[in-house]
């Protein structure tokens, strides 16, 4: 079966430094991989290459087989969707119209259907029409959502998924991201929120200073050792009848 | 009917009254009878005032404010800035350059020499930054680039000033930067009306890249448009507008800026939907201000520049203040 991304020891360089070396990573369809790690492990970086935004220095990016610097436009959008970090909006548009930018491969007619179905799976199809600065900060990351899950791409990477929403909202959209894994899509999420990120994940792959240090099931992936070395953490993740927890405090504090 | 077409007719209607009003009011005050002559015979005296005198006048305003209007509305999508106007990347700036060369070296006579040199800076100029556009993603260094060229066609003007060896030349540099759509013939028109249209057809080009860029250049490149094209497009298609009407009319501040904001309310804010109504507004209201120029008594013509500054420069505290306050929440 062909990756839906696959990474070949990707290198990205900035400012002469190197923030993204020997890269790895194979996603599947059906597969929900969180990538976590410290600030400025590269998180970010790994993403965007990955969709070809960020130029290697070294390596291959593809998707669905192909490398991605060879993808038109077109292509690309058919094959990923990307939520980026930066949320905002430029002008007062619709919810409707905002999400339907999603499918604007599609006529029209189609767009705007696609749209109102996945505001309804956001759970703001009754806001359709409202203009997103009339609306609460929470209210507009979930068009955005809304947006990314509107072209129906096979692909669906989101940076930060959960930055900025509440806590409820946090669950709806890590339970979306779910669903359109279950549904086949394959979901790439970077996440701060190593509890949300074990609990949520098929797969953690961790990065430290630009490198993969872990890649595999939640418990393996944030072992004992990783949560040491990689976050200073001390503790571990711990079964519970309402999924993973993190019981851990900062290396050196008292209990 | 949906608001936006609504909008468009509603636009449209309230142009062609501002033209006919246009058509008939003049420094000469003309009868019912002689506007019949006029139209009969346009060789007549009534008929010369009619079509060699207000009517391109009038068509001047019209092509002015409509490029400024569109102009303005594809920058501020471009940059996703509601307070940017034409001006804002430096064409102007150096589209009066060329003027202003031009009239120093005392090519006044000359059929089109003047419009010919406000064309060529202002393309130079945009060709410089639709190359650039298509490589600077962030607004914002597009934006600091377009200082920097303001700046420098603006010094270069200055320059020109300083070395012209005669005071008339300066004094004619000085009143066609301040804008005019007086005086212009149908051949005027004619030249200017080429850019415009090939500047018209590029932004509606790029209507959907400008739409796209609602969300932001990272998501806009992953919606599948060729964005690095439409943006070249969109500076292209705004240089040639906008240098195509300093060439017509020279320097006409606050159309470009205040066109798109008029209509946004009406139309929606998509940017890819706002252009047409856009060159509307701006053409209604340069015929507008060319209008209450005239009719302000005055021993010397009102510069249609000044006007529309005087009007826009209030409007355009207003936005600022708004947008501030909109930062702010």
């Amino acid at each position: 079966m062909t990756s839906r991304l696959e990474l070949r020891d990707a290198a990205v360089a900035r400012g002469g430094r190197m923030v993204l070396q020997g890269v790895s990573l194979e996603v599947q369809a059906g597969e929900l991989v969180g990538i976590v790690g410290p600030n400025g492990a590269g998180k970010t970086t790994l993403v965007r290459a990955a969709l070809g935004l960020q130029a290697l220095e070294r390596g291959r990016a593809l998707l669905g087989g192909e490398e991605v610097r060879r993808l038109s436009p077109a292509e690309l959008a058919r094959r990923a969707a990307y939520l980026p970090q930066e949320r905002r909006l430029a002008w007062n548009v619709t919810a409707l119209r905002a999400a339907s930018l999603g499918a604007m491969t599609q006529p029209q007619a189609v767009a705007d259907r696609l749209a109102l179905e996945a505001l309804g799976k956001v759970g703001l199809a009754h806001l359709a029409g409202r203009g997103v600065f009339d609306m609460s900060g929470g209210e507009r990351a979930r068009v955005l959502l809304a947006r990314l899950l509107a072209g129906r791409a096979p692909l669906l990477l989101a940076d930060e998924l959960t930055a900025g929403l509440d806590p409820d909202a946090q669950l709806m959209a890590l339970a979306l991201m779910r669903a359109e894994a279950k549904a086949g899509a394959a979901v790439v999420l970077t996440l701060h929120d190593l509890g949300a990120a074990a609990r949520a994940c098929d797969r953690l792959v961790v990065l430290r200073g630009g490198q993969i240090v872990a890649d595999g099931p939640p418990h393996q992936a944030l072992s004992a050792t990783v949560l040491g070395e990689v976050f200073g953490l001390e503790g571990q993740l711990i079964e519970t009848p309402a999924g993973l927890v993190l019981a851990a405090r900062r290396k050196g504090e008292a209990a | 009917m949906s608001r936006a077409t609504l909008l468009i007719l509603g636009l449209g209607a309230a142009l062609l009254a501002a033209c006919a009003a246009a058509g008939l009011i003049g420094e000469v005050p003309l009868s019912l009878a002689q506007y019949a002559e006029a139209i009969r015979h346009p060789a007549s005296a009534p008929g010369e005032i009619l079509w060699t005198i207000r009517a391109p006048r009038t068509a001047a305003a019209v092509l002015v404010g409509a490029a400024l209007g569109l102009s303005g509305a594809v920058m501020q999508g471009l940059l996703r800035n509601p307070l940017a106007d034409p001006a804002v990347l430096g064409v102007s700036a150096f589209s009066g350059l060329g003027a202003a060369v031009a009239l120093a070296l005392g090519l006044a006579a000359s059929a089109g020499a003047v419009e010919g040199a406000a064309l060529a800076g202002a393309l130079a100029a945009g060709a410089t930054l639709s190359v650039l556009a298509a490589r600077l993603r962030e607004p914002e260094a597009l934006i600091l680039l377009g200082v920097a060229i303001s700046a420098v066609g603006g010094a270069l003007t200055a320059l020109v000033f300083n070395l012209s060896p005669s005071p008339v030349a300066t004094a004619e540099v000085l009143s066609w930067l301040m804008g005019s759509v007086a005086n212009r013939s149908w051949s005027d028109l004619a030249w200017a009306l080429a850019p415009m249209v090939v500047g018209a057809g590029f932004c509606a080009y790029a209507a959907r890249g400008l739409t796209a860029l609602t969300l932001g250049e990272e998501t806009a490149a992953t919606l599948g448009l060729p964005m690095t094209r439409l943006r070249a497009a969109a500076v292209a298609g705004a240089a040639l507008l906008t240098g195509a009407s300093v060439a017509l009319a020279g320097i006409i501040g606050f159309v470009g800026l205040a066109a798109p904001h008029l209509v946004r309310a009406g139309s929606g804010a998509e940017p890819g939907r706002i252009l047409a109504p856009s060159a509307l507004a701006g053409a209604l209201l340069v015929v507008l201000a060319d209008l209450i120029g005239r009719l302000i008594p005055s021993e010397t013509e009102l510069k249609l520049g000044v006007l529309t500054a005087l009007f826009g420069a209030p409007l355009f505290a207003l936005i600022a203040w708004r947008a501030w306050r909109s930062w702010r929440a």
